[in-house]
């Protein structure tokens, strides 16, 4: 009988143990992967300075078309702004949207830095940003013609990013 | 007049436990939605703009007549199961489901082989 136990408790202790050691390898901190290969939605956003919309199902008329949610009032959207510039340059097609922000703000913030979007759309609720997964910005999607997300940057793009995007879409 | 009174009365009632009812459950979702941005925090507890723009929409969603689960689903299409606090049953997730059953099970036999050799003894 007491054998009987001690095999019950020694399978549940090893039970135990294995799920505890499988639950540490777990990722507790949000990632995009799950978002890789699926379609962005489509949904019509405002241009920033002109009272039509476009539809997001139009970007499959570019081969590769970035996508980035930048905002005024955002310290790392500055920060990544110099490679956007540098990706703009290298002919990757941009669209800018303008994250909860001041129409002048935004304008100014271009005006300031350069312009890298060969289209800027604006979201000043937040609320389509959702439908893209955005929960803080800066946030940059990499998608191809067929609108599927290739890539997702939370966060500031770097030197490192930017390469990945030319070797991703084909540039370099 | 007096049944006028009453009926006012009641429509009120029922406007009032109607939009009691909606508050419920839009706090109920907050509750079960985690805060991507927020140390431990659910989406009704967090006052971050994440947090504020994730309660809108789940606003927007049931006025829209989305029911609660399809709110769930429509969020956990968007950032992933990390967003729920109690993730759906899959493949990936079924010893987390199932754990707490086997537990129950093992225990319940322990107790049972306990009982039984107790009741071999006394007799």
């Amino acid at each position: 009988m007491k054998k009987i136990i001690f095999t019950i408790i020694s399978i549940s202790l090893f039970l135990f143990f294995i799920i505890l050691f499988d639950s540490l390898k777990i990722n507790r901190v949000y990632n995009t992967e799950e978002l890789v290969g699926k379609p962005i939605p489509s949904i019509n956003l405002e241009y920033l300075n002109e009272d039509k919309y476009f539809n997001t199902s139009d970007l499959s008329k570019n081969q590769f078309t970035l996508i980035n949610f930048f905002s005024s009032w955002c310290g790392p959207c500055r920060k990544e702004h110099k490679y956007l510039i540098s990706l703009s340059e290298k002919n990757l097609k941009i669209v800018g949207i303008n994250f909860k922000d001041k129409k002048q703000n935004a304008n100014q913030f271009l005006n300031d830095l350069g312009n890298p979007y060969y289209l800027t759309l604006e979201d000043n609720t937040g609320k389509k940003s959702v439908d893209f997964g955005v929960y803080g910005i800066p946030e940059t999607i990499l998608i191809n013609k067929n609108l599927l997300i290739i890539k997702k940057y939370i966060g500031p793009i770097d030197k490192k990013d930017m390469n990945e995007i030319l070797r991703s879409s084909g540039i370099k | 007049m007096k049944y006028t009174k009453i009926l006012i009365l009641l429509f009120s009632f029922f406007i009032l436990s109607h939009s009691y009812s909606d508050e419920k459950m839009k706090y109920k979702i907050y509750k079960n939605l985690r805060c991507l941005v927020c140390q431990g925090q659910n989406i009704g507890d967090s006052n971050s703009e994440f947090a504020q723009t994730i309660k809108t929409v789940i606003n927007d969603k049931l006025d829209e007549g989305l029911n609660e689960r399809e709110v769930y689903s429509f969020l956990a299409e968007k950032y992933g199961d990390w967003i729920l606090y109690k993730p759906p049953l899959k493949n990936n997730s079924y010893v987390l489901w199932l754990l707490p059953y086997v537990i129950f099970i093992l225990g319940a036999l322990i107790l049972f082989i306990f009982l039984r050799k107790n009741t071999i003894h006394k007799k």
